[in-house]
This record gives C-alpha cells, structure tokens and sequence, in this order.
C-alpha cells in the first residue's frame, strides 16, 4: 500500500484552498498535518477520500490514480476510512448498528455473519458494554472510538483522522489517542490532522506543516519541532506549545 | 423560616404555591365565562328557536345511530387513502430528488405535480376527477364515485405529504451524508438506510396535521355521490327540517380529531424538548 499526492489543487470559488500538495505515506506510516485552522487540513482529507472533487493534479493509491474523475468513487472510498471530528454516527442506530451497516450493504454480509467479527472490534476498543447503546447514550470518547470501528470494519488500506480530539472533553482525549497508538502499532497507515503537538511528536513517522493551502516544510517529528527551517513554522510552533504550556 | 413539609426543598415549596396559585385563577376564570355564556346565550331573542333547530335532544337521538353508520364511511375512505397517500408522497419527493440527469424528466414531473396539486382547492378536484373521469364513459366497477373520490384526495394530499417529506430530508445535515458516503454506501443506501429514517421521524408531528385535515376533507366527496357523514346529514336535515344533524356530524367529527390533534402536538412539543 502506498499514496502519493501529486501537485494538488482545490478551490473553492475564487478561494484557493489547496494550492499544490505534493506528499507520500508508505504502508505503515502515520503522517500528521498540522498547520492553523482554515489551513486546509480537512479540505485535504476530504479530497483523498473523494468527499470534495480535485481540482487538477493527481492521488495515486497502489499506481491508480483515484483522482480520475470519471472513476466510479464507491469502490475507492471502501478502501480509504475517515473519522471526522464531529464524529457524524447516525443517531437511529446503536453502535453496533452503525458499524454493521455498510458490510451489509458493500460486502452482502448477514447480521449474523458480522456479530462474532464486529464483537471482537468492539472488545479491543473496549466498548464491548456499549454495543446495544445510541450515540446519545455514548460519551464524547466512545461515540468516537465507535466512529473508529466503524471505519474499520470495511478493512481499509488506509485510515484519514480529521481532527478526531477537538470536540472531546480534555479528559477523553486519551482513549481516543490511545486506540490510534494501537492502530500504529498493527502497522495501519494513517493520516491525521491534529493540533494535538506531544501526540504527534511521540507518535507520527512524518509532519506535514500546512499553510495557506501548501505544505511549507515536512521531515520527521524530531526535525519539525527541533529545528523548524521556516519562519512561519516557528511561529505557529511557538503559538500552540506556548498556549499548551500556559 | 416556616416550617416545610418533610422531603421538600425550598424551591419545591415555592413553586407548589406557585402551581396552586395559578390552577386557582385559571379554574375561576374559566368558571366565570362558562356561566356568562350559560346565563347570557339563552336570555337572547333567538335563543329558542335556535335550540330547537340546532340542539334538538329529539332529532339528535333519532339520526346518531345513522349518522355514526355513515361516519364509517368517512373512516374506510380515510383508511385506504393514507397508504397511497404516504407512497405516492414519498414517491414524488423522492423524485424531487434525483440528480441523474437522465432521471431528470421524474423531477421535473415531480416540481409541476407538487406545484398542481398544492394550486387548486381539494374541492376542486374533487369535482374534475369526480365527476369528470367517470363521465368518460367507464363500464362498472370504473365509474364509481368512491374510486374517483379517494383518486382526488390523494392526488392533492400526496402533493402537500411529498413537500414535508421533501423538508424532512433537506433538515438531515449533510455531514450524515458524508459519513455514509465515505463508508463507501452507494447513493442509494445512503439515502435509504441512513437519510430517510431520520427525515421520516422528524416529520411525524407534520404529517399527523395532514392527517387530520384529510380526515375532515373526506366529507367532500359528499357533493360526489358517496353517502358518508356530511351528505348523510344533509337528507336527515331535509327530511326532518332541522340542523341537528350537522351538530352531530361534527361532534362526531370532533371525537376523532381532537385526540388526533393533541397527539400531534405533544409529539411536536415532545420533538422540540429533545432537539434543545
Ligand atoms: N465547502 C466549502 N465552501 C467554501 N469554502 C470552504 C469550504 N470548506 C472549506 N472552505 C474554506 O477552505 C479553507 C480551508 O478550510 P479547512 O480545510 O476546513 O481548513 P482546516 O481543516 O485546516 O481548518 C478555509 O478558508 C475554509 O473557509
Ligand atoms: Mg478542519
């Protein structure tokens, strides 16, 4: 498995949001965007998963080039999972429901060939207890772990995480990391837009520092947050450790 | 500090004070206008001879019994007109829908149907479909007035059903959409599975109102042939001289649709509470 961006352009309107996006994750990787809000991190996410159409340039998964418009787009995006950050479950069904719902529809699964699989799922994100709940009976962190096995339940190549912590209480932040360490750890490919700056540094192969629309410096944690090259990149470093300090 | 009942806290006390206050005032208030009314309405010029023609116990008892036989009717044109309403509704805002372009003849139909339907008075097409289609001709059973009667309910109520479900799935956020579509559902599962649950429930309380005003508009078809309630009444007040008939229609009409209404509005209320 392997994705590569090549020169990515997306506008909306007169509004330049991604202005030329080249970047590679390699199978097992995790890379994270960071970059301030209205850089375009989420446009980015929602192009690759082929919610938002390109403008030009292409996004080549295993050497096909998903960005092809006149590609029938459903196949695609069973290969390629998104968590959003307002978590998005739909609320008429139980959790488990939720995750049932598209390998029925995609893979012409029954309930009871899924229950034994998706139990297990939910056994290793620890909601086993909370499989027969409605999201508005779930915290903020379970409703996103659920979101997350929901995704994983069509076995994607890769995993897209759209600021998955920012809508979560600070003290559910850490189960939420805490499944994306486990994920790492299996050897998921993962792209994450986060503003959540140790995680990253502690977990990702590779940053990606986003600003208006282009990625103005990229390298492993070490580097980005040792020895920033750019001007721009230090000062946002500076604005959110400092706040995270303060 | 007076002493409480045991178990209270002083905010329960307050406003059980309150609360009796209140029902104190409502229940005086209400008293005093029904016994203004009661004292008032008999004591004007007219008032015996409107008892006589509106309130008569005599031709009340007489014709309930008729009239409530007739009413049913009125209920097995109402029962079979929902299902054909609900599909043909939801077949059109559907419709509405579809952003294929080949389909684009389906919505087209489906905005001048809506735009038809919603334009001319329910009794107005009562009349042409009524009145017209069986003029064309029809050997039996095609003529008859109660086929052609439900025909044009439905035709206009499907109109007004599809446009509340048509709101009901322009009010579910396009974030659900997303979510379902990134799972990599095809349109059509997505609408099915994931949109339409959703818009469906939202619109209930609306749809209970559509009900309740079809329920009332079923005695149209009176002026087309069908012997329900309204005409029903209209020979007993021939035969007999007399309006009572029509009061009685109408309580009867009222037994239906005041829990009808109620229901309804404890659903909308209920839908508001849950959505704050
Ligand atoms: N659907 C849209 N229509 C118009 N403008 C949009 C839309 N989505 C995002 N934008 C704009 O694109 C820019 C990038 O947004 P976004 O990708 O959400 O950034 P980030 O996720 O980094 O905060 C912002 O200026 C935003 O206002
Ligand atoms: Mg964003």
């Amino acid at each position: 498995m392997k994705l590569r961006l090549e020169n990515v352009q997306k506008s909306f309107g007169q509004t330049k949001v991604l202005d030329g996006i080249s970047l590679e994750v390699a199978q097992g990787e995790m890379l994270c965007l960071i970059g301030a809000s209205g850089s375009g991190k989420s446009t980015l996410l929602r192009c690759i998963n082929l919610l938002e159409p390109l403008d030009d340039g292409a996004i080549w998964l295993d050497g096909i080039d998903i960005a092809e418009p006149s590609l029938d787009p459903q196949p695609i995006r069973q290969r390629i999972g998104i968590v959003f950050q307002s978590f998005n479950l739909f609320p008429h069904m139980t959790a488990e429901e939720n995750v049932m719902l598209a390998p029925r529809r995609i893979h012409r699964k029954t309930r009871d060939q899924l229950r034994q699989p998706i139990a297990e799922l939910f056994d290793r994100f620890g909601l086993r207890d909370h499989m027969n709940r409605y999201p508005d009976q779930l915290s903020g962190g379970q409703q996103q772990r659920v979101a997350i096995v929901r995704a994983l339940a069509m076995k994607p190549d890769i995993m897209l995480f759209d600021e998955i912590t920012s809508a979560l209480d600070p003290e559910l932040v850490g189960e939420v990391l805490e499944v994306l360490k486990s994920l790492k750890t299996e050897g998921m490919t993962m792209i994450m837009a986060t503003h959540e700056m140790d995680f990253a540094r502690e977990v990702a192969d590779n940053i990606c520092f986003l600003d208006q629309g282009r990625i103005l410096e990229q390298g492993p944690p070490q580097q980005i947050f040792a020895a920033p090259k750019q001007m721009r990149t230090r000062d946002f470093l500076g604005r959110v450790l400092g706040a995270h300090k303060g | 500090m007076a002493s409480r009942p045991a178990g209270l806290t002083r905010r329960q006390v307050y406003e059980r004070s309150l609360k009796r206050r209140s029902l104190i005032i409502a229940g005086g208030s209400t008293l005093a206008v029904v016994l203004a009314v009661v004292i008032l309405v008999p004591l004007s010029p007219g008032w015996e001879k409107v008892k006589l023609s509106f309130f008569n116990g005599e031709v009340f008892v007489k014709t309930f019994p008729k009239l409530l036989n007739a009413f049913v009717l009125d209920l097995a044109i109402f029962a079979w007109s929902v299902p054909l309403i609900a599909a043909l509704g939801l077949a059109i805002a559907l419709a509405r829908d579809v952003r294929n372009p080949v389909l684009y003849p389906l919505r087209l139909f489906g905005a001048v149907y809506t735009d038809l339907f919603r334009g001319v008075p329910v009794v107005l097409v009562v009349y042409l479909v009524g009145f017209g289609i069986p003029g064309l001709g029809l050997p039996r059973p095609w003529n008859s007035p109660y086929i052609w009667g439900t025909v044009a309910l439905v035709l206009t109520y499907s109109a007004y059903v599809a446009e509340i479900f048509r709101s009901g799935i322009e009010s579910v956020h396009n974030s659900q959409r997303n979510a379902a579509l990134s799972l990599g559902l095809a349109g059509k599962d997505v609408m099915r599975f994931v949109v339409l649950p959703q818009a469906i429930r939202r619109v209930i309380p609306a749809q209970m109102n559509m009900l309740i005003a079809l329920q009332k508009d079923v005695a149209l078809l009176s002026f087309i042939g069908p012997v329900e309630i309204f005409r029903q009444a209209g020979v007993f007040k021939s035969l007999l001289a007399n309006f009572t008939p029509y009061v009685v229609a109408a309580a009867i009409f009222l037994v239906v649709t005041v829990p009808a209404t109620r229901l309804a509005d404890y659903l909308i209320a209920k839908q508001n509470r849950s959505r704050s």
